[in-house]
């Protein structure tokens, strides 16, 4: 019996995989197995032989059980180890599949801009980019002849219509369409007849309206100033010039300390160290006249902003052809 | 507008401190947009004194000058055709440098020593003059610097004005301007009338009605011919960039700029008759200086004589009647057109003159006779002459009243948002020349001066209050507003979904213009295109009626930088070709390998399939992919076999397909090329959700396949076994589809697998076998498709 255990023992050891284990188990412990085989034996001994000898059997089986159970788990952990090891991969090499695209520049801005007026309780409008004179024009107080028509240099339909060369149409048909209280932005594209480094034929134009009793050019200011605060996340200076714009009276031009150098003066700001950024200014009665609203009784300011021109402070873009020109590798460093 | 400091100093004090006067006249409306000095920096350039002219014993055109600088006298070669004995003239010394970066050296010249160089007024950068030496007035001393001597170390101011602010285009209306602003007086230089000599007066009529009430003139006979301006006149002139003429042209622009009152001198013996203020007659026409002959229209005011019209009223005068080298006898117009009458009138013919510019903002009604005074003043200077009575014509009509304008003291605080106080509000409005009078309590009556044309209503008067009291003190003071609750829909997916959806597919955004090239975009989509009556150059002439052409472009230019997969998309409106009329639509352009180049997967090209998943992600924003339906027809752009027309029930909003091969052809694009384009509105607007109970019981699975044509749509396939199948068929899914030598030429195998389930339950395989075989059934009966067996 200790020369048969010693043996199995053995053999134990030196089972190469778990099916060489199992082979064992079945030749030692299985129904036809060696310590069957000898259990089964017990039965033509006499009841003391067999009680000692059937102890004994009892005692190797159980050692060798758990000499099995002990060899599976050491070969168990052996196989773990090796498919972990096999299965190991180069977690340096870059993953696989499409890869994200990215916004536009300028989408990004006037996105981040949306965002910020409408915190501001702003209403985003809109409204057709193919005018009529009417609303480019007249209704904000720039009748045919009027010397600020020069400065629009405005795109024409052989029916008379045109290339809105501003955003503030739509406040004209905003306020043709709601009563005050009104408080909107307005992006969109706008178009004049002008090319060079700082001009393409078409850009991007935010208006902002709003109307309501007892609207102030103080309030103009801190809005102004506020968003720009927000725009650049900076505690940008600001300053507002006295200018001319015939639906504002009075109307001014906004200017922000520069961004890229903080106001000593750079090659951005020609070394003003200022940037003039907007156009703003009281609602003209005019307009409001135009439209039917009380101009005793409401009073409103607008603005309106270029957000190419801000989106390349934003982002220290040196030239607005940049932004339509479409090339990857320009537009590939807004991802 | 150029204004020189040294010039407003004759009219008000302006402070030592350059910087500081230009950002004040920046912070009141008046933008200094650039600070130059009057001439280049010219150290070591003095006045010279020729003593002596030898010829150059070996070069014909030079001459050997001796040169006093005041000190020595120097040997210098000069080329100069207009160099004499006495002339004074620059004279760059030995290391000096000149504006153009010529350095003077010590030289010698053919052999000949030079100490230093003679100049021209273009060799110091102060004109384009170079005919000859800059000929000095004789009264400066050699030896003097230049600069000191010319009067050159003046600043000039380059101010931006804005068109309602047409009082400030003088130095007499930027001196007013600064006086009001510094609170100093001002001195306009003494103007006394001319005692005439003559009682001679030039008949003038005046036929314009309030385009011109008043007319002055003066005639002035006897002018030395080819008389010159002083030096100080010349260089004032040029300083404000206008080149020197004559001394009658050269006065009337002096006094232009100094008092902004736009004068024409005639020359009287070119006139017939009188003048005449009239409107052009239909069919009139006007030679130009330029040669052009421009057809008038009768809302022109015209100058006329008694035979032939003279120029265009307020935008320029006629070449015929003008001064000339040989005039002697002058007549001075000094006229008021009305700002309506003027506006816009000369820009018609491309006409914007410092004339034009002036009347059709306004100039001041009660400044001709002075101007004409100021002007006869100097003409008598520099080219002598005998003057005639100063005549002013005058019609019954008025020119523009100068009503008073009600102002609220409560109005101004309430516009403004700022405590102003009321003495503070009205001394303001002093300042500007503002009669300002009491009217009812906290309420004044104001009358603008006579020069303020942009001052009508109370808001103007605000606004200047404002000027004075500085934007800067008003403080920033957010409104009070109620917090109303902002929409924020759930039947329409934002673009901003969409854009997203295609950014995180690997799509970059793109912004192509508008207007996009005729021919190109003609070619792909052959139908109407809006277009534009000026359009800035023939690339973008029309507006576009799809994006495809601008992305195309993009793709293309992409391409030959050598980016080999492209994926772009734009959101935008395209227009229409009948009316322009607006359509917002979200389209792709798709070229390249399918994925990035990259490790593990093989470099395959983009296909149909790759971009419609894309499209049908898009769609799916919509929460109904099974109202969009794929159907093949034919579009210009696209390849034939390759094109599907997007429907949403039955309405189209779009097409994807692959771009037709002749296209990528000629637009030279690395073919296959993939494009979609769906209207954002009628695609992207959607339900929003309602809930359906969900089954507690198991589907059961069923697989089919069928053999059927090959040019059978499998969107047929599967909407006849969505028929056949009935409410209980959950899902649809194409498996497989294989072609080849097991089947018949001209058919193909499609698996598709069915997934079955009811709501309220358990289904049996009876009853699932029994739903197969009717679509079975219905698939061979409607078409023909014959069963594959397992």
């Amino acid at each position: 019996m200790q020369s048969l255990v010693e043996a199995a023992r053995a053999e134990i050891a030196r089972a190469a995989n778990i099916e060489e284990l199992e082979q064992i188990r079945v030749r030692l412990l299985g129904k036809k197995g060696e310590i069957t085989a000898q259990l089964k034996s017990l039965g033509s001994m006499d009841h003391e032989a067999r009680k000692a000898a059937g102890a004994q059997i009892n005692e190797a089986k159980e050692a060798l059980s758990a000499a099995l159970d002990a060899r599976r788990a050491a070969l168990e952990s052996e196989r773990l180890a090796a498919q972990l090891a096999s299965d190991t991969v180069d977690v340096t090499l870059p993953g696989r599949g499409q890869g994200l695209g990215g916004l536009h520049p300028v989408t990004r801005s006037r996105r981040r801009i949306e965002q910020i007026f409408r915190g501001g309780g702003f209403t985003v409008a809109d409204g057709p980019e193919i005018e009529d004179d009417w609303h480019n024009f007249e209704a904000l107080n720039i009748p045919a002849d009027h010397p600020a028509r020069a400065m629009h240099d405005t795109f024409y339909f052989g029916d008379g219509r045109l290339l809105r060369t501003h955003t503030s149409p739509v406040q004209v048909r905003y306020l043709q369409a709601h009563q005050p209280p009104v408080r909107i932005i307005v992006p969109g594209r706008v178009y004049r007849n002008d090319s060079d480094m700082t001009h393409t034929p078409m850009f991007h134009q935010l208006e902002g309206l709003v109307v309501d009793e007892g609207i102030s050019f103080a309030n103009l200011k801190a809005v102004l100033h506020g968003f720009m605060q927000e725009f650049f996340e900076k505690d940008v200076g600001m300053r507002l010039r006295p200018s001319y714009f015939p639906f504002t009276e009075p109307s001014a031009e906004v200017d922000i300390s520069c961004v890229a150098c903080g106001g000593n003066g750079c090659r951005v700001c020609k070394h003003t160290g200022w940037l003039e950024v907007a156009g703003c200014g009281v609602v003209h009665p005019n307009v409001l006249k135009a439209v039917n609203i009380d101009s005793e009784r409401y009073t409103g300011y607008a603005f309106g902003f270029g957000i190419d021109r801000l989106t390349m402070l934003r982002y220290d873009v040196n030239d607005l052809r940049l932004f339509f020109e479409n090339d990857l590798r320009f537009l590939r460093q807004f991802a | 507008m150029k204004i020189s400091l040294q010039w407003l100093r004759d009219w008000t004090d302006t402070g030592t401190d350059v910087r500081g006067l230009a950002h004040a006249l920046t912070m009141v409306g008046l933008e200094v947009e650039a600070i130059q000095p009057a001439a280049p920096p010219l150290a070591s350039v003095v006045v010279g004194e020729v003593k002596s002219i030898a010829r150059h014993p070996d070069a014909e055109k030079l001459n050997v000058c001796r040169v006093w600088n005041g000190l020595e006298e120097l040997q210098i070669v000069c080329g100069a055709p207009n160099v004499r004995v006495g002339m004074k003239a620059p004279l760059a010394l030995i290391g000096a440098k000149l504006p153009n970066g010529a350095e003077i050296k010590q030289a010698k010249l053919r052999g000949v020593e030079s100490s230093g160089m003679l100049c021209s007024a273009r060799e110091l950068g102060l004109s384009d003059d170079a005919s000859g030496l800059f000929d000095l007035p004789a009264e400066l001393t050699a030896g003097q610097e230049l600069i000191a001597a010319l009067g050159l170390d003046d600043t000039i101011f380059e101010i931006n004005l804005t068109p309602n602010r047409g009082d400030c285009m003088s130095v007499a209306g930027v001196a007013r301007e600064v006086a009001a602003l510094r609170q100093q007086a001002l001195h306009p230089p003494a103007t006394k009338a001319v005692e005439p000599k003559t009682t001679e007066r030039f008949a003038v009529r005046l036929e314009g009605g309030n385009g011109c009430p008043k007319f002055v003139s003066r005639v002035i006979r006897g002018i030395r011919p080819n008389a010159q301006s002083p030096l100080w006149m010349r260089e004032r002139l040029r300083r404000a960039g206008l080149r020197p003429i004559s001394a009658v042209v050269d006065v009337t622009n002096y006094v232009m700029l100094e008092l902004g009152q736009p004068l024409h001198g005639y020359d009287l013996d070119k006139l017939n008759g009188s003048i005449i203020v009239r409107f052009a007659r239909a069919g009139e026409t006007l030679k130009m200086l330029d040669g052009r002959v421009i057809e008038l229209t009768p809302d022109i005011l015209m100058i006329a004589d008694e035979r032939t019209l003279l120029g265009m009223a307020g935008v320029m005068g006629g070449e015929d009647s003008g001064i000339s080298d040989g005039t002697t006898n002058v007549l001075l117009e000094g006229a008021f057109f009305t700002p309506s009458i003027v506006a816009g009138r000369g820009r018609r013919y491309g006409l914007i003159t410092d004339a034009s510019q002036r009347f059709e903002r306004g100039v001041d009604p009660e400044l001709q006779e002075r101007a004409i005074e100021r002007a006869t003043q100097l003409l008598l200077d520099s080219a002598g002459g005998t003057p005639a009575p100063i005549d002013v014509t005058r019609t019954a009509e008025r020119y523009p009243a100068r009503s008073p304008i009600r102002v609220r003291h409560q109005r101004i605080q309430h516009v403004l948002g700022a405590p102003i106080a009321a003495d503070i509000a009205a001394e303001c409005l002093t300042r500007l020349g503002m009669k300002v009078e009491p009217a009812a309590s906290d309420t004044w009556s104001v009358t603008p001066p006579s020069w303020r044309f942009d001052i009508g209503i109370e808001e103007d008067l605000i606004e200047e209050v404002a000027r004075l009291y500085g934007f800067d003190n008003i403080p920033e003071r957010h409104e009070i507003a109620a917090q109303r609750m902002q929409p924020w829909t759930e039947t329409r997916v934002r673009n901003e979904r969409a854009g997203d959806l295609l950014v995180d597919r690997g799509y970059q955004e793109a912004i192509t213009y508008s207007f996009t090239e005729p021919a190109t975009q003609a070619l792909l989509l052959p139908e109407p295109a809006f277009a534009l009556a000026n359009p800035i150059s023939a690339e973008l002439a029309v507006m576009r009626v799809s994006l495809w052409p601008g992305l195309l472009q993009a793709l293309g230019s992409n391409q030959r930088r050598q980016q080999q997969r492209v994926r772009l998309f734009e959101i935008g409106r395209r227009y229409a070709g009948a009316d322009g009329a607006e359509t917002e639509v979200i389209a792709g352009v798709v070229s390249g390998s399918a994925l990035p180049e990259q490790w593990g997967t093989e470099p395959i090209k983009v296909d149909f399939f790759d971009v419609k998943s894309d499209v049908e992600a898009l769609l799916g924003l919509s929460g109904e992919p099974a109202q969009f339906r794929f159907v093949p027809e034919q579009h210009p752009a696209l390849h034939p076999g390759q094109s599907a027309r997007i429907s949403r029930g039955e309405r189209p909003v779009g097409w994807l397909g692959a771009l037709h091969p002749e296209h990528s052809r000629r637009l030279d694009l690395t073919y296959p090329v993939f494009v979609f384009e769906v209207e954002t509105q009628s695609a992207l607007s959607r339900d929003i959700p309602v809930f359906a109970e969900i089954s507690r019981y198991p589907a059961i699975g069923r697989d089919i396949a069928v053999i059927v044509d090959e040019g059978l749509p499998a969107e047929a396939l599967l909407a006849t076994v969505r028929e056949a199948a009935g409410a209980l068929l959950q899902g649809l899914t194409v498996l497989s589809i294989y072609r080849g030598h097991q089947f018949e030429k001209g058919k193909k195998s499609i698996a598709l697998g069915l997934q079955l389930q009811d709501t309220s339950r358990t289904l049996t395989d009876s009853e699932a076998d029994a739903i197969v075989a009717r679509v079975i059934e219905q698939l061979k009966l409607k078409l023909h498709a014959t069963i594959r067996d397992k």
